[in-house]
This record gives structure tokens, C-alpha cells and sequence, in this order.
């Protein structure tokens, strides 16, 4: 791996989130100086920002797009206890030429009362619906019933976790054979209070969100959270960014035709992995859910990839210059050191392949 | 022998000192990694960075090989199944020196450029195991093989050959003699013969000693695959041969010139000659083959692991350890193909290499397999990666397609969620997924990838181009939405825009109905201009009656009436049931007085006309 640029992104403050669009074109990034800015990529590759604009009187934790379908709208959520819905207005020719666009704002979310921690959209199948979770523990699910007219949200369901909320996860997978789930995790740091990480399914008939599992065995905080794509599998696999890197796996149990509760769940871990020595902050799946990245307290992010026995290995690290992780492991290859690097990542896939040797 | 688990760390040049966390956000093909703090404030560096594989998709020399492999690729999938393994042998084995010849093409514009080694080694990697696996030859022919394959890439020889005899006194150049000893390791005799003439013409008093060696070199059997002797009949023939050699030995008929006497010895397979001669050997490799050639020429498949280990250590000296490339040739030799595929995968940079020598292996049913539910097998586990990696890249990702396509298990589904990622940059590249996704009834995908363009279309007015594309979406919503759109256009402009489009609607107009309306109401335009005032009142009629117009329309659909109220072709029956809808309309509509006064006005008179007319005609 090597870095091919580095893009000076002018934020005044820490930036929190960075996040890239459907096809890969475009990323928005959100800060502690409380704007978001929206960059556009070129054909030469090159990152230029299109728009910078001041989103909230908070710092901004995160930022999301919707689904291209719904055109170019963003979302945004901050410590200033608001999200808010950006819709982005084709300009006047003159502005194109110069590479500019304007975001205007649609909606303010206001019903938490405290630090907006997490945003996301809903699965596109669902129709255009936000979500957000907050400090004080409530996960509050909003959707727009006329994607043309985006000033209108109305909040479909508000839902109380106990607990304080960090993070949301929607399960991408679009099948009939499940219902719309989602995960939410908490970063309350009180061992004592109970499974850190909770699975809400929706009832078509009581057409709620009710609880259908909470992972008792993650006791500690959790920071991030994250449904892995889902390949055609009767499973689901959760990623988990806690006091270490945690996969499960999720197999529905098959219901009795007579039961009218949420699904029950076969729950087993997968991999964990505590390389990060430390808090993991985030995790978060590549396109096609082989390749997992999280990032830790010990400043590195590292990449991980199960291999066809599906076998989970650390195939790669990032790190910055100040990391305190230093040396390296292994030799370089004879092979690779040709091609110029002495990295490879993500080549180690068939670890653990053979038996013997 | 150890794994290499985890690579060296990447440093990320962030410039800054050590307490901060890295944020990274996944992208097509890169991953963007910058400083940020979770949960505490300080300031960090504003950079981003975008990290990438070193992956060769971005090679043009390299692209090359995966267009070319594609195509191998797609006629190997189509070799028909039923036909008997004998008959298919000769074709795999035709489709693994295409493979190859596409390799060694790469290599020459490579040149010498970085990157050339590499390809070298696939070549030599993939040539043993076209010898050993595909080509599967018995005892006898697999020497030979071996031979070609270690002449194949040991080049120098020539190189030096061509050096010394454009040379003034071949004979006397300081590499002669390496150019003869490096025929005879590499069992070119009839070559080693003609370099040696020139040299006994210099000696011509040790005339008998070269003509011995020239005898001995002319002698040694070589066995032949398609001649009548069989390998028993070969062996004997070999060990008489030996015998003779080792005769000259022990007669010190060669002591007086070392070389040839060094030559003898070779001849004979004494392992510390050959060992002497490492730099003309160069490899492990060419020291086993040549050693096989000279103590045991009929070396059976099975036999072969244990000359390859022995040769190995033998040759490397403790100061040495065994590459990779080592490793996977000592696999190869013990047959171990998925040892070898696990190693390729562990060194090379790049999933070609793998994926389409396992996917040829497969196909040879060398593969054994194995269930689980990551990848169906290796085989396809393998494409999978190589294709993903394909498809990040503007113009290469198309070959991805069809590698999907011969993935049973889980191509189908990688394909749908990859396809979906393509910037739809231009319209042509979004029909060009389109098509694709049409051919494979991917009909989600078309209507998502339809949806966005109407999108987006739409957000920039392109009405008709939004309309357009909702049709082919099959989205009622959207076309209705986008109809409202033109009808709204109409009003306030009094044109429509776009009317190619709605002209030429066909069936795609039954979608809603109100596309059934514009296109409808369009039509009757057309009609009134064309002045065929029966027909359009007629249509007129069936609009109104119909009830597809929508309410906000109906004062303009009441205007339009008026003047064709006044037209003489127009049927009192007809006439008749425009002023119903119309007072009916009226009635029912919150509409402007001033205009509600001029439509009964107009309508009175309308009426009246009709019945003086009607009442002419009859009378």
C-alpha cells in the first residue's frame, strides 16, 4: 500500500468524519469548526472542494449521503443536539464554471435533548428514512414520505435504549426473507449495565421496532458498529469497534408459525481481535464485506480479511508518523521488493489454508 | 516453513507527533486515512490521504495481459464438458502456452522496466506446473520437458555463445569454455560437439582426446516418446552409456586437459563437478535437471520431491535462504498445488497470477474440493478477488463482468453490488451498465441505475431526458412526476418542451396515466394544428371522459374546448358532450369568474349555432 495524495482538507478544527459517496466521486468531510465540506473528484483523480458551509453551532460528528436515487442530499448530526438534511441546488453557469455548488438546508431534526452521536440512512428499499441516536440513549427514525419535497420529516418511531447511544448500523441486505434491522451501540463505560450492543427488527404487523437480541458478552463501551454487506447469506455479520475488534455472526432461527415476536438469533463471534491494544474507535466493511478496517487508540488502522476458510488475519496497518508502533515483522519478499514496495496486503488470504506445513 | 502473517506497517506521513488516532473512510479501490481525535479536542493535521494498493491495474503495459487473458479466460469456460478427459488434455495444454505467450508478450514491451522480473517468474512458475500438472508427463518425457523448461530460461548461454563466436579466436575467448560446459549442463550436445571442434583444431596433438569426447557426447541416448523403444529398453541403453563414460574416467583419459575432464565428470553426474560450476548453473533448479539428466534420466513423477529438496539444500550454501519463488518450486516439485497456489498468492502482488492458473487447474480437475460458504471453492474464491480488483478501474471493469459470470456461487451477487458502484459519468457509460445489467435480469439494478439518471436529470431540467429515463425504469411515480413537470411547463410557457420525446411515447405512455394524458393532450395539439378539428375534439372528449386529466388541467383542457366549440367540422353530438364535461367542469371547479362568464357565454352561443345547424340540415 502506498499513499497516492494527500489532500490539505482546511479544516480550522478536527475533523471527524469523512465520507464518500455512492460511486466514490465525491466525499464530504465534517469538523469541529462546525462546517461540512463537500469535495468532488476530477477525472485526473484530483480532490477539489466544491462547497464549505457552516452546518451547526456544534461540532459536526458525522456525515452521510443518501442513496443517489434520492439525488444529492446529505446529513449531518452534531453535538449541538440537531441533525439536519442538505439537499445540494444545481446553480447558476457561472458557479459550475468555477466549480461550485450550493447546499441548502431542508430540515433541522431537533427532538434530542442532548448530543446527536450518530446518522445514517436507512436502506434505500425503505424509502428515503434517517436515522439518528443520541446521548440520551433514544434512536429516532424519521423518513420523508415525498423524496421530491425534503423540507417534510416526519418521526416514524422513537425508540429508548437505556443506555447512552453511539453508534447506529442499518443491515444493508435488501431480501424479503428478513425484515429491516438495525444495530445500535452504546459507549456507556458501566460494565455492570448489561450487552452494549442491541439488534432492533421491524414487526409488520405492530409495525414497531422491537428489541430482538442485545449482545450480552460486549460489556464495554462500544464505539462504532457496523453491518458487513450481505453476499446472498442467510446470516448477518456485525463488526464491532469496542476494547477490541469484534465480528459475530447473526443466523436467524427459523420461527414457528405461530410466534409473533422478533426473530431469535443465533449469536457467535467470529473473530476478535485486540492487536489495537487499546480502544477501537471505528470499523467500517469495504464494498464487497472482504476487507474490514478499524482504526484504534494505538493510532494505526488496520485491515483485516478472512481468507476461504474463513479464517480472519490481519492483512495491513496504517499508521501515522507519530504511532508509536515501530519495526516491522516479516522480511521483504524477494518478489515484491522488484515491484518496488514491501508491502503487500490483503495477499495473506490463504493463511491457514493447508494443514500441514 | 513461516508465514508471513502480518505485513510491515505503512507509515502515513501525517506529520505530526504521537496521541492521535487515524479516521479512514473505505473507498472504491483506496481507503482514506486522516488524523482526528475520538473523544478529546487538540488540533491535529488537516491532511487527507488517500491510500491505494500497489496494484497493477493501473499499468498500461500490464493491461495488455488482462485483456488478452480474458479472452483465454472466456474460451476456456466454454470448452464443452462432455468431452472425454483424453481428448481435452491437448487443448488445456494449448491454453496454458497461450496463457504463457501472453506473459513473455508483456515481458518483451516491459523490458526493463521493474515489474519484468516478476512476470519472469510467473512464467517460470506456471510453465513447471504446465509440465508437472497439465501436461502430466511419465517418466521419460518429463526430463525432457524439464529440459526444455530450464532452457527456456536460461538465455545466457546464447547471449555468450553469440559473444564468443563473433569473436576473432573462439576457441581462445575468455568465455569459450563456459559456453561448452553451459551446452553440456544444459544437454545441447550437438551444440557443445561444433563449439569443441573449434577448440581441437588448436590442439592437434590431443586430436584422440577430443575425438573421444566427441564420441561420448555423441552417443548419449536420449530417449524418444514417440519412437518404438520402450523406457526399459532406454535405461539399459543409458546405463551402457554411463558405464562407458565412467570407463574414460577411471582411465584418466581426459587428465591432461581439465576441461574436458571436468566435462567427463558432468557426463558422468558427479554432484561436487556440477556443484563447482554454481555460476554457470545459476539456479537450484537447472542443477537439479541437470543432475536428473545425467544419474537418472528416467526419473518418475513421484521420485522427483526428493532430488528437488536434496538438490536445493546442496545447492544453497548456509549463508543463503530459500526465496519464495524457491518455496513454490519445491511445491510444485512435490506436487502440492494448493502449497503452490497459497505461496503465489502470499508473494505476488496481484490476483492474475493465481486466479487463472487455479481456474486452468480446475478445469484439469486437479483441484480437490472444498465446501464453505465464503467462496464456493478456491477456484472461485480466487476470481472473485481478482475480478473485485478489476472492477475499480474506469475501463477494466467490463473484463470483470464476465469473470463474474462463470462464478456460480456468489458471481451473480458480486456483480450486483459492484455494478451498482459505477460512476455513471455519461450516458453512454450508464447504457453500457445497463446493458449488462438488462442482459443478466438484474432488473433491480436497472431500475436503480435508471432512477438516479431521471435524478439527476431532473435536478438540471432536462425534462425529456428525465422522462426518458423513468420509462425505462418502469417508475409510474417518477414518469407521473416528471408529466406534471411538462404540464406545469405548458401552462406557464404555452409550449411544450422536448416533443420528440412525447411524440414518439408508443406504449411507454400506458406507464401512468398522467404520461397517458401529456402524451394524449399532445396528440391533440398535433391534431388541432394539423386542423383536423373532428379528430381532436373527438380526442378532446375521451380525455375529459376519461377522467385522466388532472384537475389543475382542466381549465386549460376547458380553454382548448372553446375554439373548437367554434369549428364547423365538429358534429353536434360532439359539440354536445363538450358542453356537458365542460358545465359539468364548471360546476365542480373553483375557477375565476371572469373566465367562468366568457366559457357560458361562449357555450351559449356554441349551442345555439349547433342547433341552427343541426336544424338546417334537417330541414
Amino acid at each position: 500500500m502506498f499513499v497516492a495524495r494527500s489532500i490539505a482538507a482546511d479544516h480550522k478544527d478536527l475533523i471527524h468524519d469523512v465520507s464518500y459517496d455512492f460511486h466514490g466521486r465525491r466525499m464530504a468531510t465534517c469538523s469541529s469548526d462546525q462546517s461540512v465540506k463537500v469535495w468532488d473528484k476530477s477525472e485526473n483523480g484530483e480532490w477539489h472542494c466544491t462547497a464549505s458551509w457552516k452546518t451547526h453551532s456544534g461540532s459536526v460528528w458525522r456525515v452521510t449521503w443518501a442513496h443517489p436515487e434520492f439525488g444529492q442530499v446529505l446529513a449531518s448530526c452534531s453535538f449541538d443536539r440537531t441533525a439536519a438534511v442538505w439537499e445540494e441546488i444545481v446553480g447558476e453557469s457561472n458557479d459550475k464554471q468555477r466549480g461550485l455548488s450550493h447546499w441548502i438546508k431542508r430540515t433541522t431534526l431537533v427532538d434530542s435533548r442532548t448530543s446527536v452521536t450518530d446518522v445514517k440512512f436507512a436502506p434505500k428499499h425503505m424509502g428515503l428514512m434517517l436515522t439518528t441516536c443520541s446521548a440520551d440513549g433514544v434512536v429516532r427514525i424519521y423518513e420523508a414520505p415525498d423524496v421530491m419535497n425534503l423540507s417534510q420529516w416526519s418521526l416514524q418511531h422513537e425508540i429508548s435504549c437505556k443506555l447512552s447511544c453511539s453508534c447506529i448500523s442499518w443491515n444493508p441486505s435488501s431480501s424479503r426473507a428478513h425484515p429491516p434491522m438495525f444495530a445500535v451501540g452504546s459507549d456507556d463505560s458501566n460494565v455492570a449495565y448489561g450487552g452494549k450492543v442491541q439488534i432492533y427488527e421491524y414487526n409488520e404487523n405492530t409495525r414497531k421496532y422491537a428489541k430482538a437480541e442485545t449482545l450480552m458478552t460486549v460489556t464495554d463501551a462500544v464505539h462504532d458498529i457496523a453491518f458487513a454487506p450481505n453476499l446472498g447469506r442467510s446470516f448477518h455479520v456485525l463488526a464491532i469497534a469496542t476494547k477490541d475488534v469484534r465480528i459475530f455472526k447473526l443466523a436467524p432461527m427459523r420461527k414457528e408459525s405461530t410466534s409473533t415476536g422478533p426473530t431469535k438469533f443465533e449469536v457467535q463471534i467470529v473473530a476478535q481481535f485486540d492487536n489495537h491494544n487499546s480502544q477501537v474507535w471505528r470499523v467500517s466493511w469495504n464494498i464487497t464485506s472482504t476487507l474490514l478496517a478499524s482504526s484504534g487508540d494505538d493510532g494505526c488502522v488496520r485491515l483485516w480479511k478472512a481468507n476461504y476458510m474463513d479464517n480472519w488475519k490481519c492483512t495491513g496497518i496504517l499508521k501515522g508518523d507519530g504511532s508509536p508502533l515501530t519495526g516491522s515483522s516479516g522480511q521483504p519478499t524477494a518478489m515484491s521488493t522488484v515491484v518496488g514496495s514491501s508491502v503487500q496486503a490483503s495477499q495473506s488470504a490463504l493463511n491457514g489454508m493447508s494443514a500441514g506445513r | 516453513m513461516e508465514e508471513v502473517d502480518v505485513e510491515p506497517p505503512v507509515t502515513v506521513s501525517t506529520g505530526s507527533a504521537a496521541g492521535k488516532h487515524l479516521g479512514f473512510a473505505w473507498g472504491p479501490g483506496d481507503i482514506l486515512v486522516y488524523e482526528t481525535l475520538y473523544k478529546a479536542s487538540g488540533m491535529c493535521s488537516p491532511f487527507i490521504h488517500e491510500v491505494r494498493k500497489d496494484e497493477d491495474i493501473y499499468s498500461p503495459i500490464l493491461r495488455k495481459l488482462f485483456n488478452e487473458s480474458h479472452h483465454i479466460f472466456v474460451g476456456l469456460q466454454t470448452i464443452r464438458e462432455d468431452l472425454p478427459s483424453k481428448n481435452k488434455k491437448p487443448q488445456f495444454v494449448s491454453i496454458s502456452k497461450n496463457y504463457r505467450s501472453v506473459i513473455r508478450a508483456c515481458m518483451e514491451e516491459l523490458q526493463q522496466v521493474a515489474g519484468v522480473s516478476i512476470l519472469l517468474a510467473i512464467e517460470l512458475i506456471w510453465n513447471l506446473c504446465e509440465v508437472l500438472f497439465i501436461d502430466a508427463a511419465p517418466a521419460g518425457s518429463l526430463l525432457l520437458h524439464l529440459l526444455d523448461w530450464v532452457r527456456l530460461h536460461k538465455a545466457d548461454v546464447d547471449e555468450k555463445a553469440r559473444d564468443v563466436l563473433q569473436s576473432e579466436s573462439p576457441a581462445e575467448h575468455e568465455s569459450y569454455w563456459d559456453v561448452v560446459l553451459g551446452y553440456v549442463l544444459q544437454g545441447r550436445l550437438e551444440e557443445a560437439r561444433q563449439m569443441l571442434v573449434k577448440q581441437a583444431s588448436l590442439h592437434p596433438a590431443a586430436r584422440n582426446m577430443f575425438k573421444l569426447m566427441d564420441t561420448l557426447l555423441s552417443k548419449m541416448p536420449f530417449y524418444n516418446p514417440s519412437g518404438t523403444q520402450t523406457l526399459t529398453e532406454f535405461d539399459v541403453k543409458w546405463r551402457h552409456w554411463h558405464e562407458e563414460v565412467d570407463r574414460c574416467l577411471q582411465d584418466n583419459s581426459f587428465a591432461s586437459n581439465q576441461h574436458l575432464e571436468a566435462i567427463c565428470k558432468i557426463l558422468v553426474g558427479d554432484e561436487d563437478t556440477l556443484l563447482e560450476h554454481k555460476d554457470l548453473l545459476s539456479t537450484w533448479y537447472h542443477f537439479l535437471v541437470t543432475r536428473l539428466l545425467f544419474c537418472h534420466p528416467t526419473v518418475k513423477p513421484t521420485e522427483l520431491h526428493y532430488y528437488a529438496q536434496s538438490c536445493l539444500t546442496m545447492f544453497l550454501d548456509s549463508r543463503s535462504a530459500p526465496e519464495p519463488l524457491d518455496s513454490i518450486l519445491l511445491a510444485a516439485f512435490e506436487f502440492d498445488i494448493h502449497q503452490v497456489i497459497k505461496d503465489c498468492s502470499i508473494a505476488l502482488n496481484n490476483w492474475w497470477f493465481v486466479a487463472h492458473l487455479t481456474d486452468l487447474l480446475d478445469h484439469c480437475k486437479l483441484l480437490q474440493s472444498h465446501n464453505l460458504h465464503f467462496g464456493s471453492n478456491l477456484r472461485e474464491f480466487l476470481l472473485l478477488e481478482y475480478a473485485s480488483g478489476l472492477f475499480t478501474h474506469h475501463s477494466l471493469w467490463q473484463l470483470a463482468v464476465d469473470y463474474f459470470d462463470h462464478c456460480p456461487e456468489f458471481g451473480r451477487v458480486y456483480l450486483e453490488l459492484q455494478i451498482e458502484r459505477v460512476p455513471l459519468d455519461t450516458e453512454r457509460k450508464a447504457l453500457k451498465v445497463l446493458r449488462i445489467c438488462e442482459q443478466r435480469q438484474m432488473s433491480e439494478q436497472v431500475r436503480s441505475i435508471c432512477k438516479i439518471m431521471a435524478m439527476r436529470a431532473l435536478r438540471n431540467n432536462r425534462l425529456g431526458s428525465a422522462l426518458s429515463w423513468s420509462i425505462r425504469a418502469k417508475d409510474a411515480a417518477f414518469a407521473t412526476l416528471i408529466s406534471e413537470r411538462f404540464l406545469q411547463d405548458y401552462c406557464a410557457k404555452g409550449t411544450f418542451s422536448d416533443l420528440d420525446l412525447i411524440d414518439n411515447l408508443g406504449p411507454a405512455m400506458l406507464l401512468s396515466d398522467r404520461l397517458t394524458f401529456l402524451g394524449k393532450y399532445r396528440e391533440f395539439h398535433k391534431l388541432y394544428g394539423e386542423k383536423r378539428f373532428r379528430e381532436a375534439a373527438k380526442l378532446l372528449l375521451s380525455l375529459m371522459t376519461a377522467k385522466i386529466a388532472p384537475r389543475s388541467f382542466w381549465m386549460t383542457l376547458l380553454t382548448d374546448a372553446l375554439p373548437l366549440l367554434e369549428q364547423k367540422e365538429v358534429s353536434f353530438q360532439d359539440t354536445f358532450d363538450l358542453q356537458k364535461h365542460t358545465c359539468v367542469s364548471l360546476q365542480e371547479e373553483d375557477i375565476e369568474v371572469t373566465k367562468v362568464e366568457l366559457l357560458r357565454l361562449a357555450l351559449a352561443r356554441n349551442l345555439a349555432m349547433a342547433i341552427v345547424k343541426e336544424g338546417t340540415v334537417e330541414a
